[in-house]
């Protein structure tokens, strides 16, 4: 079966209303995975369970069992989520040997509700890396055109869903990881807000910004995966409670009675014209489908990179500080414990992880922690305040959610800087926590372009009803590269 | 911002991270240039602004101080990947011997 382009509506129509088997569907996904990802390196490995579940699955349909809402479909898994018994490295070979001792608790949630996990993704190592070219298992490659990067860190999750690895994957989002490899791979990917989908089993990177989330065709499948993950659990204490909800309620595809925010801050003369105008025709159909616009202003939009890069450096120094080699992973003995720490930590890391890990070291070390970390935080508050402002007034934001294009491999490899700048328009959801989704909004050079919607904290429901509203109206979603 | 080699080791070594002297060298103009662009912040007036720590308006999330019992297959499946086991110890080179720093 023609699995390139489906999404986890139809996939759960062919399982419950055609009398197609789980079995058949993740067949085809391997199959193409077996057969294409040679070509992309998107996928690390595939499960040798997943055909059994499946199975399994089929079975308990067949004697009309209860099951769950995903039953049956396949998903992939970003290398950084836990799942138990499998080889899980964050792309890092300071993690060779690893064994997953237990399931991430959003691994969990979607086992119970029937999924079947099928593979590892590639992505940039401990998701430092905004190309995918960070990985220590070599890039991803874009599948619309395999000279350019897919985007990072959850290269490999988006890059497979566009070439239909999958109708989902789970990607990670810390500084913009589901969002900007889904606006280079024509994906949507949903970053939810902070707190709301459980971090516990996710390899910790930055504690108070990192979330799970979806990489899907449509925003109804992102809304779907993301009511089976989310919730309080009581082993992150940074989680909260979810009110009920119901995704029907949603499909009023009037966009009546919202405004929306156009932040002048995301505009700026010398933008990318094409992705201006793509960002901007977008708009035109949210207001043709009933919603206001207006312009409004972040102040201190200029602030959030150094702001986020600062936390990021510090936060990340402090996780990494439990790869040492004695408990888990890569271990190179030295002559005394010091030296093991040392060997282990050089020999393990790679660049990127070993450029932040300084950084970070050095913003909290003594006579440097005010000027670094305490600073960025009292930044934060007023990167916040701006949000919190404007929510005042709108109900969504509207930017691009990437300043460019897929560039080409090795183009911005060389200077990390210039790396980080391409991050500048999906940061500040971190720094603000609100959720953010990109989706999928044209093509400039024949290369995908995102849209990036932002919303109040715990509003997912309005970034799902502009969303849906948005695919209901276009069709960039239903594209394919020709792979 | 410049750093000097000698700043670059003492991260390094605070890191615990150890670095080929052409490492060093790189990461030297790297961690410079970085640093110079972060001091943006220092821009911005933040005499009354107070720190961001969690925005979630969340407090002390405690739970009873009872012994949850580990499931035992997650047990083993983390003792099966220390690096030195001895039964269900994990061994590692003495602390305080042969210090040289």
């Amino acid at each position: 079966m023609d699995v390139s382009a489906l999404t986890i509506k139809q996939a759960k129509d062919f399982l419950e209303t055609k009398g197609g088997s789980s079995e058949a569907l993740v067949s085809a996904c391997l199959k193409r995975i077996e057969d294409q990802n040679e070509n992309l390196n998107a996928v690390l490995d595939v499960s040798q369970t997943a055909l059994d579940e499946a199975r399994a699955i089929d079975k308990k349909r067949a004697n009309g069992e209860s099951l769950g809402v995903l039953a049956g479909i396949p998903i992939l898994v970003k290398d950084n989520i836990l799942v138990q018994g499998w080889e899980n490295k964050a792309c890092s070979q300071i993690l060779e040997g690893h064994r997953s001792a237990y399931n991430a608790t959003a691994i969990q949630r979607l086992k119970d509700a029937g999924a079947i996990l099928i593979g590892r993704t590639n992505m940039d190592e401990f998701g430092m890396g905004s190309s995918t070219e960070n990985s220590h298992f070599g890039p991803t490659k874009n599948p619309w055109d395999t000279k350019k990067i897919p985007g990072g860190s959850s290269g490999g999750s988006a890059a497979a869903v566009a070439a239909g690895f999958a109708p989902v994957a789970l990607g990670s989002d810390t500084g913009g990881s589901i969002r900007q490899p889904s606006s280079m791979c024509g994906t949507v990917g949903f970053k939810p807000t902070y707190g709301r989908v459980s971090r516990y089993g996710l390899m910790a990177l930055t504690s108070s910004f990192d979330t799970i989330g979806p990489i899907t065709r449509t925003v109804e499948d992102a809304a779907l995966v993301m009511q089976v993950m989310e919730g309080k659990d009581p082993k992150d204490g940074t989680s909260v409670e979810i009110p009920e909800t119901t995704i029907p309620q949603l499909m009023d595809p009037s966009l009546e009675g919202l405004t929306i925010g156009i932040p002048k801050e995301y505009f700026l003369d010398g933008m990318d014209e094409e992705i201006r105008r793509l960002v901007m025709n977008s708009v035109s159909v949210l207001e043709a489908a009933g919603a206001k616009t207006v312009e409004i202003s972040m102040p201190h939009t200029t602030y959030a990179l150094a702001t986020y890069y600062v936390l990021l450096f510090c936060e990340a120094s402090s996780n990494l500080g439990r790869y040492d080699g004695l408990r888990f992973g890569y271990h190179s003995s030295g002559k005394n414990l010091f030296d093991t720490y040392l060997q282990t930590r050089g020999e393990g890391f790679g660049p990127e992880v070993k450029r932040r890990i300084m950084l970070g070291s050095y913003g909290l070390s003594a006579g440097y922690y005010d000027a670094y970390y305490r600073k960025a935080l009292k930044v934060r508050t007023l990167i916040k305040r701006d949000f919190d402002e404007a929510f005042k007034h709108v109900d969504a934001i509207v930017t691009p959610t990437s300043p460019s294009i897929a560039w080409n491999l090795g183009e911005k490899f060389a200077d990390p800087l210039t790396m980080y700048l391409s991050d500048i328009y999906t940061i500040t959801a971190n720094l603000a926590t609100v959720p953010a989704v990109s989706i999928p909004c044209g093509f400039s050079q024949d290369l995908p372009v995102g849209m990036q919607l932002m919303g109040r904290p715990f509003d997912e429901h309005t970034l799902y009803r502009i969303g849906m509203a948005y695919q209901n109206a276009t069709d960039w979603h239903t594209r394919t590269p020709n792979t | 911002m410049a750093l000097s080699l000698e700043e670059v080791q003492k991260i390094a070594k605070l890191s615990r991270l150890s670095l080929t002297e052409e490492e060093t060298e790189t990461y030297k103009e790297q961690l410079g240039s970085i640093l110079e662009y972060v001091q943006k912040l220092q821009e911005v007036n933040t005499d009354t602004v107070p720190e961001l720590q969690n925005a979630l308006d969340i407090t002390n999330v405690f739970r009873e101080d009872v012994v949850e019992a580990c499931d035992p297959t997650v047990r083993q499946n983390a003792l099966n990947n220390f690096s030195n086991r001895k039964d269900d110890l994990l061994e590692v080179p003495a602390v305080f011997e042969g210090r040289t720093e």
